[in-house]
């Protein structure tokens, strides 16, 4: 059993290895195609890189801390299947609060669900994170209006709360199985 | 640059505290900081480059298809155009702000949102990675659809 798992790892590692060999060669051929525009996409991608890396470390540390500390138990109160509409709430806070780009709730996800958090709370956490920043909605307001902000708003909160729901009922007994090997 | 300085000091507290109370518990936790960055680094750096080659081939073209709004098809290729492209949201709704004052439907421009912050193709590695393949493919198809809607009704309702 625990072989399965080592070689499972080192599978999805070398899986995660091909597809940045991959990257790799797409972003030479991309290069060598367009030399007018390759030291703005090297910017870009360098740009990001920056950003990610001032608060990645910080960011894997909080996780690192969380796993730690946090019990199963209190996530799975808060954030667990029997969580209910304050479970909702909750993750849409944690989603919406100012803290930086996408790929860091990823990782942040995956820690909540070890610990026993719903999918509902797992989908609604993300998409949160994904289009419920505060700092964005005040660029939108600005840009786009008052109106269309608010509209946008509170469609997003009702469409992102069914389909957190939906996708429950369509893996959460998956999650049961899943839950029960460990 | 505010949110980075926030993030790190508050982390730093948050480790000296954790190291006062048991050292053991936060060298664990350090460890498992440690081994993530080595599970996800190589999917990151994948998400970087492409983010990269992406927006600089494609951003500047996007205007083509709110350009003439050619029904069903230019509305369904805006969303497609969204959930490929990833962009931060400080370029993004001034960029949305001006299709819409040059003349875009305000469903165009609201599926071209929600899909650009909602779906992420290119992260999508990142995702399957970290929470399952079938997590990713249903969150992600799930909220094309929902930004379809979303879009349609603020046409009808704005």
């Amino acid at each position: 059993m625990k072989e399965e798992m080592m070689k499972n790892k080192s599978k999805n590692s070398k899986k995660g290895f091909l597809f940045l060999g991959i990257v790799i060669l797409i972003m030479i051929f991309v290069l060598f195609l367009n030399p007018d525009k390759s030291s703005l996409i090297m910017k870009t991608s360098f740009d990001y890189f920056k950003q990610m890396a001032m608060v990645f470390p910080a960011i894997l540390i909080l996780m690192g801390l969380f796993s730690v500390w946090t019990s199963k138990e209190f996530v799975m109160n808060h954030l667990g299947d029997s969580s209910g509409i304050k479970g909702i709430v909750v993750s849409f806070i944690l989603g919406a609060l100012p803290t930086g780009p996408i790929f860091i709730a990823f990782p942040m996800a995956q820690a909540l669900r070890k610990k026993g958090a719903s999918y509902t709370n797992i989908v609604i956490f993300l998409s949160a994170w994904a289009c419920i920043k505060i700092p964005q909605e005040l660029i939108e307001m600005q840009f786009l209006g008052v109106k269309f902000m608010l509209v946008r708003l509170g469609m997003t909160i009702i469409f992102i709360t069914i389909m957190g729901l939906i996708i429950e009922k369509l893996i959460g007994g998956d999650s049961l199985k899943e839950r029960n090997r460990i | 640059m505010k949110n980075i300085i926030f993030i790190n000091s508050l982390v730093f507290i948050l480790l000296i505290i954790s190291f006062i109370k048991d050292k053991e518990k936060t060298k664990k936790s350090i460890m498992i900081a440690v081994k993530s960055l080595g599970k996800i680094a190589p999917a990151i750096l994948s998400v970087i480059m492409l983010i990269g080659i992406m927006y600089v081939l494609f951003a500047d073209k996007i205007a083509l298809f709110f350009g003439h709004e050619n029904g069903v098809w230019g509305f369904v290729s805006i969303s497609l155009i969204g959930s490929i492209l990833h962009m931060p949201a400080l370029l993004a709704f001034p960029l949305a702000g001006s299709f819409l004052k040059e003349g875009a439907s305000i469903s165009s421009v609201a599926a071209f949102i929600t899909t650009l912050t909602m779906i992420g193709v290119v992260t999508l590695p990142l995702e399957i990675k970290t929470l399952g393949k079938k997590f990713a493919i249903y969150r992600n198809v799930f909220s094309f659809a929902i930004a379809l809607i979303i879009a349609l009704l603020m046409g009808v309702l704005l």
